[in-house]
């Protein structure tokens, strides 16, 4: 297993689109593309899970298991027995 | 006798300009060295950029230094005004993930400000990496005010501003080697101590070449790998700080031969193999500490590399460090 990061929790409904667009505004690793009056999810691979496509979603075409992706985070959550992982950081 | 002007009366607005003084720059290096991390932060108010009139846009931005700094020195001769939000002294994307960047803060600091008393039109530019808290919609619903989301650089607003369209690039979000040498300060400030007394403790288990080698581990692990991160083989950091790791103590692994040349070839292995499994395991763990500071490693993703790889370093530095104390009282 050299990469974890292959899949990811994205998932995306082409028939709730509208075509407004926002997640090809808000996301920043060009995970979705237009296509004509539809977004189209060509680079999957490349989502981080940030949640920014989901909650602008008006149509909620759109859902990721959103969250921080940052190992300390989680190894204090476990550490202190917290469910969610917070960033403390600047 | 009540006084009603402090009701009635439009809240204050601060006014600010597009110039960083060498006080503002000497925050920007503490924050960096990670000096009281959570005490570089500007009011949350309504700021006044220049001269700006009712039709001038509105910019929105996190109290935290750095952040609202960036935005006001990237916007060199533009009137407007800054919404600054209470994100408790976060940049703008960690606060977004938090949620304090986020739309009841917004619409809430709208309120507060009066914000739809001081400009006529009903706009608002937030950053891209803001989004992942706000939703636009919600705002527009409870505030009247188009969320409109500007590129991820501040660096990129005057370009943006010509036409109100981000181009693909500016969307999007890098990780280039000066986002990630900045980085390094703040880890060698928070690992400096735990790593003296580690050097210590290696000292009088090995020397001074033990001691260098724990140093060496964690040097890998927080300066050259981040500078490095790009070109070492595979995705995962877990991976990526094992090899790194490992080609850091391949030298250690080396001098057990040459320092010890009466020794008999399995005690020289002990040795050599100490360095192989303990040091390797430490810049690893290091190495996947360091998911948190990128931009583009997802949480599913974390989570799958730290249940296959943490077991893995827990093992290889426990067997390695047992190793080290054995070959002491053994020999």
């Amino acid at each position: 297993m050299l990469n974890a990061y292959e899949v990811n929790t994205l998932v995306y409904d082409p028939e709730l689109c509208n075509g407004c667009a926002m997640c090809v505004a808000v996301c920043p690793h060009a995970v979705f593309e237009m296509d004509g009056r539809l977004a189209r999810l060509t680079n999957a691979q490349a989502c981080m899970e940030c949640g920014a496509c989901q909650l602008n979603c008006v149509t909620g075409a759109i859902a990721v298991e959103s969250g921080v992706g940052c190992a300390s985070a989680m190894i204090r959550a476990a550490l202190t027995g917290k469910k969610e992982a917070t960033c403390d950081c600047g | 006798m009540i006084d009603i002007s402090s009701i009635t009366s439009q809240p204050k607005i601060i006014p600010t300009t597009n110039r960083l003084t060498a006080r503002n720059r000497w925050d920007h290096f503490l924050a960096r060295v990670g000096v009281k991390r959570s005490e570089h932060r500007v009011e949350p108010s309504l700021y006044a950029l220049g001269n700006p009139t009712p039709d001038s846009p509105v910019f929105v931005s996190a109290n935290y230094t750095l952040s609202f700094d960036a935005l006001r020195s990237s916007l060199e001769g533009v009137d407007g005004y800054i919404l600054v939000l209470d994100t408790k002294g976060i940049n703008v994307w960690c606060a977004a993930g938090k949620g304090t960047f986020g739309t009841n803060e917004i619409v809430l600091r709208v309120m507060v400000t009066r914000l739809g008393e001081v400009v006529q039109h009903r706009k608002l530019i937030l950053p891209q990496l803001g989004a992942p808290g706000v939703a636009a919609h919600e705002v527009k619903k409870r505030t009247g005010f188009w969320v409109e989301y500007g590129p991820v650089r501040a660096a990129d607003l005057p370009e943006y501003l010509k036409t109100h369209k981000a181009t693909p690039e500016m969307r999007r979000v890098e990780f280039p080697l000066r986002d990630r040498l900045v980085l390094i300060p703040v880890d060698i400030v928070q690992t400096f101590l735990p790593t003296l007394l580690a050097a210590v403790v290696f000292y009088f288990l090995g020397g001074w070449i033990s001691s260098l080698a724990a140093v060496s581990a964690v040097f890998a692990g927080i300066v050259m790998f981040p500078i490095l991160l790009p070109w070492l083989p595979t995705h995962n950091f877990s991976t990526k700080g094992f090899m790194l790791g490992g080609l850091v103590a391949l030298p250690f692994a080396v001098s057990a031969f040459l320092r010890h040349p009466d020794w008999a070839w399995y005690w020289q292995g002990g040795q050599a193999l100490e360095f192989l499994l303990a040091m390797p395991a430490v810049t690893a763990f290091l190495a996947l500490n360091f998911t948190g500071s990128t931009t583009f490693t997802s949480r599913s993703g974390v989570k799958r590399e730290m249940f296959a790889f943490i077991p893995a370093m827990a093992w290889t530095f426990g067997i390695g460090i047992l190793l080290a104390v054995g070959l002491v009282f053994v020999r």
